[in-house]
């Protein structure tokens, strides 16, 4: 946008020094996000005995950046088991929801204007999006235990469904941008459903796949409450869980507390730092379609 | 068209095909969400704690449900939670939305900023913010002598909601502020040029003009943090775990403390289920309400 566009929407005289207003108040309004991640830096970094009663000593520069609260929260809290745990949630979960979710949006998009049963399916699963997780959390422990799978493989199995049906009205409502015509085409020519689907509808679906993998993926690695029911007793930590079950080693040392908090939300930063716009890009997709 | 007959048996041995694979999903998804929901139906019938042997007591929990006084604070209390949490983030992610679409210096960043809180977790920053209200908070107040910092927020009844609302706000406002954003760039500028011959200005252009061509992104987002609030969780296990005095106990956390561990499995079954009715309930009335507009889209 230039800055002719702008003179439309601005009104006449004065714009720009209206503008520069919001920019200094939106620019202090910055603080309000940057205020506790500094915070949660700097405690990180400081030692016990430098942490006085006043403001300046908790959020004073440390007398020395050292990394050792870092070296003592990963050791306390297993950190790269808790991480190694929380990417194979995700990763698996993200990719199971791609393949299979892909898949039966495919399956019941393509055929619920001609079949019934397939209209009642896609509703079906579709309202599944109004039941909250915490009212079939207590029957699922029950029956995850039951079933021998109150481990990591039942908990990625509940997110694949727990997730299918935000997932499949976004596969299923973007079938409508790919032509019939292609796989009819493919479908002349003696190519299977399979093989169709495969080279031809899944690849065309890639924008829906990003929506789809950035959602879950973020849903995925902040989720608590799922693996907290699902694997309690268990020793298997995922990387916000990890905080949870070991606040009582942290006691009152605020600084081990806080770099291991720092840990826990490193990886996601970084990941947005990398991915920043195919982030807002899938969350705004999500949540507009 | 000539094949026609031909096409419609290949579209039939077709429609088996797709049967045959639409048919694990719909297994996969009645195993792990629609047993759940009617098992915890069936749970909410007994007396079960959690472990041993356990009898039909028929309705007496759902009965139970309406005079027991703990259940009644948590459904205060997140109602009470939602609504407030829905006005004040939207609100506020509405006039931040609107200052980030305008020129500005460094918009990108900005926005990049204030997205932020969406990607964390909200368990890590309920613990870091419970930091900033039990100790941050309270030292400034003593410094700058202000009486209501001096003392926790979190440690009172009156004002421990009110944190959970902040954090809660502040990790919301970034979602709703990116989705009111992507709404205003869809208001074409000669909208404003028309309104601007006709002198429209300040805040009557943002009534008449900006906001009703806005209004599905509003009822998206109304509809988003109402959900969300009404399902908080993380931020009052990492900021007060349902206290002071079970103050700010949300729905979840009274069926995830007492079912889970207090030996109240069948009760709070029950309570999970009427939970699900509210909550289908209420969808169903902001899609009644807001879903004629929506279709605009």
């Amino acid at each position: 946008m230039g800055k002719k566009g702008s003179k439309g929407s601005e009104g006449a005289v004065g714009g720009k020094a209206v503008n520069n207003v919001i920019n200094v108040l939106l620019a202090i309004g910055c603080l309000t996000i940057l205020f506790p991640i500094y915070m949660t830096v700097i405690i990180a970094f400081k030692k016990p005995s430098e942490m006085t009663n006043d403001v300046a000593g908790a959020l004073g520069f440390p007398a020395s950046w050292s990394f050792s609260n870092f070296a003592e929260a990963m050791r306390v809290t297993d950190f790269w088991r808790s991480l190694g745990n929380s990417l194979l949630l995700t990763g698996a979960t993200v990719i199971i929801c791609i393949l299979l979710h892909s898949l039966a949006g495919y399956v019941i998009g393509r055929k619920m204007a001609k079949l019934k049963l397939f209209k009642v399916s896609y509703f079906y699963i579709v309202s599944g999006m109004f039941v909250p997780f915490a009212v079939l959390m207590m029957p699922l422990v029950k029956q995850t235990s039951q079933m021998g799978i109150a481990n990591r493989f039942g908990v990625i199995v509940l997110y694949v469904v727990f997730f299918m049906p935000m997932n499949i009205m976004l596969y299923s409502g973007y079938l409508k941008n790919i032509p019939l015509a292609l796989e009819e085409a493919a479908c002349v020519d003696g190519a299977s459903i399979w093989q169709t689907y495969w080279k031809i509808i899944f690849p065309n679906m890639k924008p829906m796949h990003a929506t789809v993998a950035v959602l879950t993926a973020m849903s995925t690695w902040n989720d608590v409450m799922t693996p907290l029911v699902i694997m309690s007793g268990s020793d298997v930590n995922t990387l916000p869980l990890a905080q949870l079950n070991f606040q009582s080693q942290f006691g009152t040392n605020y600084n081990l507390a806080f770099a291991s908090y720092l840990l826990a939300l490193l990886p996601i930063l970084i990941f947005y730092i990398v991915c920043q716009k195919q982030i807002i890009n899938g969350v705004v997709n999500g949540a507009v379609k | 068209m000539g094949n026609e007959g031909k096409r419609d048996k290949l579209w039939t041995k077709n429609d088996k095909i797709f049967l045959g694979m639409l048919i694990p999903v719909l297994i996969l998804f009645f195993l792990f969400n629609t047993l759940p929901l009617l098992k915890g139906f069936y749970y909410g019938l007994t007396n079960y704690k959690g472990y041993g042997d356990f009898d039909i007591v028929g309705l007496r929990n759902f009965k139970d449900l309406f005079t027991d006084l703990r259940v009644g604070k948590s459904y205060l209390f997140t109602f009470k939670y939602a609504v407030v949490m829905t006005i004040a983030v939207n609100i506020i992610s509405l006039i931040l939305a609107l200052g980030l679409n305008r020129e500005i210096r460094g918009k990108s960043a900005l926005r990049g900023i204030y997205f932020v809180p969406n990607i964390l977790g909200g368990l890590v920053v309920g613990y870091i913010f419970s930091f900033v209200f039990t100790y941050i908070l309270p030292a400034v107040g003593e410094a700058t002598g202000i009486g209501f910092l001096q003392n926790s927020m979190l440690a009172s009844t009156k004002t421990a909601w009110i944190a959970i609302v902040i954090v809660g706000a502040w990790q919301g406002i970034a979602m709703n502020t990116i989705i009111y954003i992507s709404g205003l760039q869809t208001v074409p500028a000669e909208v404003y040029e028309a309104g601007m011959i006709d002198g429209v200005s300040g805040w009557k252009k943002f009534w008449s003009l900006t906001f009703p061509l806005i209004l599905p992104f509003f009822s998206i987002n109304l509809v988003l943090c109402m959900k969300n609030a009404l399902m908080v969780f993380d931020q009052i296990m990492s900021l007060t775990k349902g206290g002071p005095s079970q103050s700010t106990e949300s729905i979840s956390y009274l069926i995830y403390n007492n079912g889970m561990s207090g030996g109240q499995f069948g009760f709070q079954s029950a309570n999970a289920f009427v939970f699900f009715i509210v909550i289908v309930v209420i969808s169903f009335l902001q899609m009644k309400f807001l879903g004629g507009k929506e279709e605009q889209l």
